[in-house]
């Protein structure tokens, strides 16, 4: 079949092997119109929703929605789990001396420690200060003065220098004859750490099924929309449109449900962080910590953004893929 | 143009549409095809443009062996022929500039070269001053013109219409089978599947007639 002429711009269907320049031309042209029908139906998509603004806004409200729960639920947990680290300290080793043991004692045995190489640091608390401290942050300051006694005890806090070498180091600190207890806190920060694995789990396995609606959602949005356009397709193919050319509007629209879906859970999840904020700030002041509350980060935004986008392309592809090969034209 | 070497086409279900059909529609000729309902005209074009396909025999179009055309090449065979359709076949949401530029937009012109050639395709149909109107707001006259119009508009080497004066009146017919002459007269090749035998009869073009799907009469078309 002769080829339509050169003058047109018309993009041309592939062409076999011995690129001449004239087809190198025709390349340069195809791609030039090829740009030019991606811009226009992304636009024209936008527009398609836009003069449906109810259905449209109903189903990006139901995409934000179930984007929003996990990326909202992810925020908490590594709030949660910054919070954690803060608290990496408690893996330090709080030694209680005997009370038979004096200041003195005390301050010779923080001496001794602190030329140990497994030791980082030790910190002292005598015990008056102990005491001074107990009264101020537990309110019974009146009852405590009716005692005749310090009944606390010193604390050497002792900060090991390795990590993984607590333990050892636990043993051998309880043996010396002025410490009564030598204690760590570990164990809790253990069970948290168990805890936080299960939430991501959990957050994981939640994601993922609301991962599979948002695909349902997009796909019979579009469903309903190929069967709407019905006449539109078969016109469509009557006079030449290729397959990727009747695809390209449902895969644009797919593609806006979700990144206005997504950006629409970027604004709720924003303010639901908004709500909880100032509360944590006066937490936080509470307990004398200066943790702050973090919002999604840019990277999470962006995840956001772009699982929002995939997961639109591919409800709508699936959708696409079903339907538009049952319009042909009789 | 057209060569058709013993076509036939059976529906599923064993009802036989066309059987043994042999004819060739030189580059540049213009004719009509008629016969009875059912007499398989619309079968016919369908083949042709690939709405339907042969169960036997070959068709080729301006060169091309059809069967050898396979569901990815479709779009780009279709391209090369405008259709017309009875039922027009028109998208009532856009108005008639939008349903006229469908084909050029499928093949990705420029904006600019899409307005002049819708501009220069509704002139030749007299129905300039309608771009910005709906369809729906269109006399059926009209309506099969805006169809005429979409289906020249890129130009093609063939020109296939299925019954455009079904429901029109004498005068309005008579308009319509001079504007696909026309488009004869510059050089494209032509085809309208028509009952109306009256009028077809008093236009200097060849007559296929078809009945019960055999080609009966050729008037002048070679048989191959």
């Amino acid at each position: 079949m002769k080829r339509p002429q050169r003058t047109t711009r018309a993009p041309q269907p592939p062409q076999g092997p011995g690129a001449t320049r004239r087809q190198h031309l025709a390349l340069n042209q195809w791609l030039r119109s090829y740009g030019r029908l991606h811009a226009q139906v992304f636009i024209s998509s936008l527009g398609r929703l836009y003069r449906n603004p109810f259905s449209s806004l109903l189903t990006t409200a139901v995409i934000a929605i179930a984007l929003a729960l996990p990326s909202g639920l992810l925020v908490i947990l590594d709030n949660l789990q910054r919070l954690n680290t803060t608290w990496d300290g408690s893996s330090s080793i709080s030694l209680f001396m005997r009370q038979t043991t004096s200041d003195a004692q005390t301050d010779r045995l923080a001496n001794e420690l602190k030329s140990w190489p497994r030791i980082a640091a030790v910190h002292i608390i005598h015990r008056d200060q102990a005491l001074e401290e107990f009264r101020e942050l537990s309110g019974f300051g009146e009852a405590l003065n009716a005692l005749e006694e310090n009944p606390l005890p010193g604390v050497l806090v002792v900060k090991p220098g390795n990590p993984d070498e607590t333990e050892a180091l636990l043993d051998d600190l309880g043996r010396l004859p002025e410490v009564e207890l030598a204690q760590i806190d570990l164990q809790w920060v253990r069970r948290f750490g168990t805890l936080m694995d299960i939430g991501r789990r959990g957050i994981l396995v939640v994601g993922a099924l609301l991962a599979i609606a948002v695909l349902l959602i997009v796909g019979n949005t579009i469903r309903l929309d190929i069967q709407n356009r019905r006449d539109e397709i078969e016109v469509s193919k009557l006079i030449g449109g290729t397959d990727a050319f009747i695809r390209r509007p449902f895969l644009y629209i797919g593609l806006w449900y979700g990144l206005l879906g997504a950006l629409l859970a970027w604004i709720l999840v924003s303010l639901g962080f908004l709500l909880i904020d100032a509360p944590a700030r006066q937490l936080a002041t509470l307990y004398d910590s200066s943790f702050l509350l973090a919002g999604l980060s840019w990277q999470g935004i962006g995840i956001l953004l772009l699982t929002g986008i995939g997961l639109g392309l591919a409800g709508s592809w699936l959708a696409v893929g079903r339907h538009l090969d049952d319009i042909e034209p009789t | 143009m057209i060569r058709f070497d013993n076509v036939s086409k059976r529906y599923p279900g064993g009802y036989e549409a066309l059987s043994g059909l042999n004819f060739h529609l030189p580059r540049g000729q213009m004719a009509f095809l008629t016969g009875h309902s059912g007499a398989g005209k619309s079968t016919l074009l369908k083949l042709i443009a690939l709405i339907e396909r042969a169960n036997q025999g070959q068709i080729h179009i301006d060169g091309v062996n059809l069967a050898r055309v396979g569901r990815r090449g479709i779009p780009y065979l279709r391209r090369k022929i405008g259709i017309t359709f009875q039922s027009h076949k028109l998208l009532f949401d856009r108005t008639v500039f939008d349903n006229v530029a469908l084909p050029l937009v499928i093949s990705g012109y420029g904006t600019a070269e899409i307005g002049r050639r819708v501009r220069a395709a509704l002139d030749k149909v007299g129905l300039l001053g309608k771009e910005r109107a709906y369809p729906i707001t269109l006399s059926g006259g009209e309506q099969q013109r805006v169809g005429i119009a979409r289906a020249v508009v890129n130009k093609p080497t063939l020109l296939l219409a299925d019954e455009p004066t079904g429901n029109l009146d004498p005068e309005l017919s008579r308009e319509i089978m001079q504007l696909f002459a026309q488009f004869n007269q510059v050089g494209v090749t032509v085809l309208v599947a028509s009952h109306d035998l009256d009028l077809i009869s008093q236009m200097p073009h060849p007559i296929l007639r078809l009945k019960q799907g055999r080609l009966i009469e050729t008037g002048g078309i070679p048989e191959t």
